[in-house]
């Protein structure tokens, strides 16, 4: 699943590079059976393509692409399989993957998107029309005219805010009873003064009503929770997707057969077969078969180990070679995956307490505003001895003070970055994760799988004769291990042709054999062919009577890099490389790619304190990792990212994860992230200068409903257009 | 001034119907796939008779 998921690619077409997955209020249809995500589909000929292909198979119903959400929904007999329909598609050219729907459980989500939408429809509405009457009261309508516009402007208001409001009394409700102050508390208050206040003034047939001012400000404020719900839904929905991606199936071996189950089904004491390519569904023990094993996202390794019976293996782990039957001791919840959750759990105590801005910002704002409107309403109290007065004072204010440009400063930013960065590539899981990303001054990389692919490259293919390395093409061919497969696609490269062998064949766990003019030769493991295992990754090569040679092999960078290291130095960022890996190829990986610190064989607690360690020391930390062994780190560090490929416990712990393959995203996260903090920061300064221009009005008794109304729709606009210049 | 008697109720009654037709574009989910919308416009298939 690692080229999976380029939502960026260049699209053939205009439409395909529009902001994909930003509108998720998609319903699956209640009778889709199969769910199958198409991460490269682009256009009106996929579309028909893809559903013409599946309907013609035979058992489908009815298919139905949703070209928004890079998806199909596939209704199907019951013995239609999901595989049949990936294979089916792939043929016909389109990349295909199974989703499990269960995981896909987005109803949620979607419902209180369509709520929110809908309160703020409501809002729009109300607002439109009593902001048509009251311009006939700015106007200077006088007496029953007046009246009569204040009266129907109260009858649209009124129920309007009482049910685009709600969110707001919810929220604002539960924060008192906890005891605390929230945003919400001042904008209840504030609506609900404006509304009584109006509505009495209306009765005594006074001058000044606040029924616009009161819905407006429910519109604006609703404005910016849908923005910050669309965005976090939109990425909650992108990662789900990814985990649904991973449909963990087990083949269980029973007295009648063998049998493809779920591995949440399996039981301690089943027997599973894992077949050569294949993920380890579980925590267990080998009881047949020798194979190796990559355990790169596991600890790091980048060298395949060799697996026989008695070999203890765990969930994640690839089987690379020979088939393996292995006793289950954990399923599941149990499996080290799970245990590594502890880890993750403590590390993550450490960020809950990061302040953001929003929250900075509600703490001054919150009481400040309250103190405001009760001193300005006591000082009229006792000056003039009205309470109409008085109250009308304390609406007044809390009105102009509006948090509107507040409650956009935050969404409205964040929309526009993550909407941006989402075109590049990245996907941001966590709403202040780019506040936070903005502050790192020090990035840790995890070397396999993170700068590398984990894909191997052989080197030094010249110091060998032709003929050896004919030899040795003939029996790379004859395995689809990594390293064999590595070999014989750079051998074929280099335009060589293999030797005549007779009676190749793959010993699993070793590596391959066979007769070469009479002669046995070998290809495989060190110890197997008769050689000092090295501290790099290495096959060897025995010819008959020959010492064994040694083909070294280093990994491949990501695309992209070595142009983000060298990036992120040129920033003055101190840089640090972390592996699990063994010293030597650490440290010769970090001078290729010219990184100074390294840190070698480093196990998964020990990733997690030195990150702990770096913070304590004033560093704020940004982890970019992949693996299992690197779970805790990103979660105790101050902001996380880790590629599509990276374990899925992995991608759960990071506020940030690549789509495609290339790491260059997070330069462009950096650019982004500082720019959209500024902004952040920007549009509270906007939004303090309107308030500080307009409160002296509002004590002073000046303000009128049609001061509040341009105060706080130009301070919104204002906030909102400042966002979209985010670079 | 009596005009206001019929244009205040039909502008309310037009606002009404924008927004009634909103909530039905929104339970119909037309809102669901807006980029395959656009695109499916552009297909060749000729479909001869109606979608069963």
């Amino acid at each position: 699943m690692t080229a999976t998921f380029e939502h960026a690619k260049p699209g053939a077409c205009a439409a395909c590079n529009v902001a994909p997955a930003a509108e998720h209020l998609a319903e699956l249809p209640k009778d889709a059976t199969l769910m199958l995500s198409l991460p490269g589909i682009h256009c009106a000929g996929c579309i028909s393509g893809v559903e013409k292909a599946l309907k013609a198979f035979p058992g489908v119903r009815s298919a139905r692409v949703n070209l928004t959400l890079r998806r199909a929904a596939v209704e199907a007999a019951p013995d239609v399989t999901a595989q049949d329909l990936t294979q089916l598609l792939e043929r016909a050219g389109y990349e295909a993957h199974e989703l499990d729907p269960g995981v896909l459980a987005t109803t949620e989500a979607d419902r209180q998107g369509r709520d929110l939408l809908m309160r703020l429809a409501v809002a729009f509405f109300a607002m439109m029309n009593v902001m048509l009457l009251s311009v006939a009261v700015w106007a200077g309508a006088e007496g029953v005219t007046r009246d009569m516009m204040h009266w129907i402007s109260a009858a649209i208001a009124i129920p309007a805010v009482v049910f685009s409001g709600r969110p707001f009394y919810v929220s604002a409700w539960g924060a008192l009873r906890g005891g605390r102050l929230n945003m919400d508390v001042p904008i209840t208050l504030a609506i609900v003064l404006a509304v009584g206040t109006s509505l009495y003034e209306t009765m005594m047939s006074g001058h000044h009503a606040y029924f616009d001012a009161a819905i407006m400000l429910c519109f604006f404020l609703l404005g910016g929770r849908y923005l910050d719900h669309r965005t976090r839904a939109s990425a909650r929905s992108a990662a789900q997707e990814l985990a649904a991606l991973e449909v963990p199936r087990a083949l269980r071996v029973t007295t009648v057969g063998e049998e493809t189950v779920p591995a949440a089904e399996l039981a301690v004491g089943d027997i599973v077969r894992v077949k050569p390519g294949g993920r380890i569904p579980v925590d267990g023990i080998v009881t047949e078969g020798q194979s190796e094993l990559d355990r790169s996202l596991m600890t790091g390794e980048s060298l395949p180990v060799y697996a026989g019976p008695g070999t203890e293996v765990s969930a994640g782990e690839v089987n690379l070679t020979g088939p393996l039957m292995v006793e289950v001791r954990a399923a599941g919840r149990d499996t080290s995956l799970h245990r590594i959750a502890d880890l993750v759990a403590v590390a993550e105590s450490g960020r809950a307490n990061y302040n953001s801005l929003a929250d900075q910002a509600a703490k001054l704002y919150a009481p400040g505003v309250h103190i405001l409107a009760v001193v300005a309403a006591v000082g009229w109290w006792i000056y003039t001895q009205d309470l109409r007065i008085s109250l009308n004072i304390a609406a007044a204010v809390l009105i102009i003070t509006c948090p509107c440009a507040l409650g956009l400063a935050v969404p409205a930013v964040t929309t526009a970055a993550s909407g941006r960065l989402f075109r590049k590539g990245l996907l941001i899981k966590d709403g202040t994760a780019l506040e936070r990303m903005s502050e790192a001054d020090t990035v840790v990389f995890d070397k396999t799988g993170t700068l590398t692919t984990g894909a191997p490259e052989p080197v030094g293919l010249d110091s060998h004769p032709d003929e050896a390395m004919g030899v040795a093409l003939a029996l790379a061919e004859a395995s689809s291990h990594p390293l064999a497969e590595a070999l014989s696609g750079a051998l074929r490269a280099r335009g060589l042709r293999a030797a005549r062998i007779e009676g190749a064949t793959e010993v699993p766990g070793y590596g391959v054999e066979g007769i070469w003019r009479g002669k046995p030769v070998r290809l495989g493991r060190a110890a197997w062919v008769g050689a000092e295992a090295p501290d790099v990754t290495a096959t060897f090569l025995s010819l008959g009577g020959e010492p064994p040679r040694a083909i070294r092999f280093t990994d491949t960078l990501r695309e992209g890099a070595a142009e983000t290291v060298a990036a992120l130095k040129a920033s003055g960022r101190r840089v640090i490389l972390l592996s699990g890996d063994t010293r030597g190829a650490v440290q010769s990986f970090a001078d290729r790619i010219g990184i100074e610190e390294v840190i070698a064989e480093a196990l998964p607690q020990e990733k997690a304190a030195l990150v702990a360690q770096l913070s304590e020391e004033g560093a704020r930390v940004l982890m970019v990792g992949d693996g299992l062994n690197d779970t805790a780190a990103l979660a105790a560090a101050h902001v996380s990212i880790s590629p599509a490929a990276a374990l899925d416990a992995a991608r759960t712990a990071s506020d940030m994860v690549l789509m495609g393959r290339s790491l260059a995203p997070i330069a462009d996260a950096y650019t982004t992230s500082t720019s959209a903090a500024r902004r952040i920061r920007e549009n509270f300064t906007i939004a303090t200068v309107y308030n500080v221009l307009a409160v002296p009005l509002a004590i002073a008794g000046l303000a009128t409903p049609l001061i509040a109304a341009l105060a706080m729709s130009m301070s919104s606009i204002t906030v909102s257009l400042n966002a979209l210049r985010l670079k | 001034m009596d005009i206001l008697g019929i244009l205040i109720p039909v502008s309310l009654f037009l606002g009404l119907l924008g927004l009634g037709a909103f909530f039905w574009m929104l339970k119909r989910g037309q809102f669901e796939d807006p980029e395959g919308d656009a695109n499916r416009i552009l297909t060749e298939d000729y479909d001869d008779k109606p979608k069963s």
